[in-house]
């Protein structure tokens, strides 16, 4: 009986722990949050006309050999969080970082008018006037950064803006793994 | 209102979910089925903007493009299972109403019952215990018999 008894109170009270730590861990989360089922995969090819010139742009413009990783940064004139992440763009360009545009649901003159004023952080810039690459990508939002390495696949996706604190925690490690698990390239 | 900055703020307020309000569009199909399948998959998929409307409830811009893709693709002849395969594939299956039932969504379906089940089991147990030991000890030890006797007394004594 008092086994029984014991039982009793331990049992619901592990139960209760549990949940408690389970309920927890989801407060720390993002609810609204849409993983992207591209992390591993091929990016979604595409042909686009550039902002500053007419030739047209590829998904090849992540295959070149210079570099391991390459950034595709997500922005438009009118997203105000873009506006927000844009001097850490220039930042991570001024440090070597290799930063595709996808001009999302924008006009070309208030794009270019964007990057006069805050710069260009852009080794090059394909313009998706209607929006039809974003859904190949998933895009639900701008600004979104994908880490995509030189043989086309999308390591990562970061919905949101970029700053010290999310290169540091989020972005940073993707890309650091990637480098010292493929040293040799 | 004594402050008519509530005012301003009420009216921000409520149009602050413009985005997210209905937008009507008249479109035209090529046949019936076309258009009875179109209205019924944007009951089904999520506005991953609003996301807890559907797409036919949705007047975001994203809700928007969706919504022409739907319409190209169902005109186009394409079954509903591949419409829905084409927007998982991209947006994965958050974006259905309906998750699809899959090992890893095997609690999410189940997980109800289960509880269920769980809870009634427990209940039924209970009560079997419970009349188990109604039946092992039907009379009163002695203690019980003298707590008894003691209150009876009060109750008389009062």
């Amino acid at each position: 009986m008092k086994i029984l008894n014991s039982i009793r109170i331990v049992v619901p009270l592990i139960l209760f722990v549990g949940l408690a730590i389970f309920l927890a861990i989801g407060l720390t989360k993002d609810p609204r949050l849409v993983p992207s089922p591209f992390i591993g995969k091929a990016a979604p090819d595409f042909n686009l006309s550039r902002l500053y010139s007419d030739s047209e742009i590829t998904q090849g413009v992540f295959l070149s050999d210079t570099k391991s990783i390459r950034l595709l940064n997500v922005w438009a004139s009118w997203c105000p969080e873009c506006w927000r992440e844009h001097g850490f763009l220039m930042q991570l360009a001024e440090s070597g970082i290799d930063i595709i545009g996808l001009n999302y649901k924008d006009e070309d003159d208030k794009a270019k008018a964007m990057l006069d004023k805050s710069g260009n952080p852009f080794t090059a810039i394909a313009v998706d006037l209607l929006g039809k690459v974003g859904i190949d990508y998933g895009v639900y939002g701008a600004p979104e950064t994908f880490i995509i390495n030189n043989k086309g696949i999308i390591l990562y996706k970061k919905v949101g803006g970029l700053n010290p604190q999310v290169w540091k925690d989020e972005l940073l490690p993707v890309i650091q793994n990637y480098m010292s698990s493929h040293e040799k390239s | 209102m004594r402050n008519p900055k509530i005012y301003l703020f009420l009216v921000l307020f409520c149009t602050s979910f413009w985005t997210c309000s209905i937008a009507e569009e008249v479109l035209s199909f090529s046949n019936k089925d076309y258009k009875t399948r179109y209205y019924a998959l944007l009951e089904e998929l999520r506005c991953l903007v609003c996301q807890n409307q559907n797409l036919a409830d949705s007047g975001a811009g994203l809700a928007e493009d969706l919504k022409k893709e739907v319409f190209t693709m169902v005109e186009s002849g394409k079954s509903d299972a591949e419409i829905k395969s084409f927007l998982t594939l991209r947006y994965g299956d958050f974006i259905l109403y309906k998750p699809p039932f899959t090992l890893r969504t095997l609690f999410l379906w189940l997980g109800p019952f289960i509880l269920l089940l769980g809870a009634f089991s427990f209940l039924i147990f209970h009560i079997k215990q419970r009349q188990k030991n109604h039946n092992k000890n039907p009379a009163l030890n002695n203690d019980e018999k003298d707590t008894l006797a003691r209150l009876l007394a009060k109750e008389e004594d009062a």
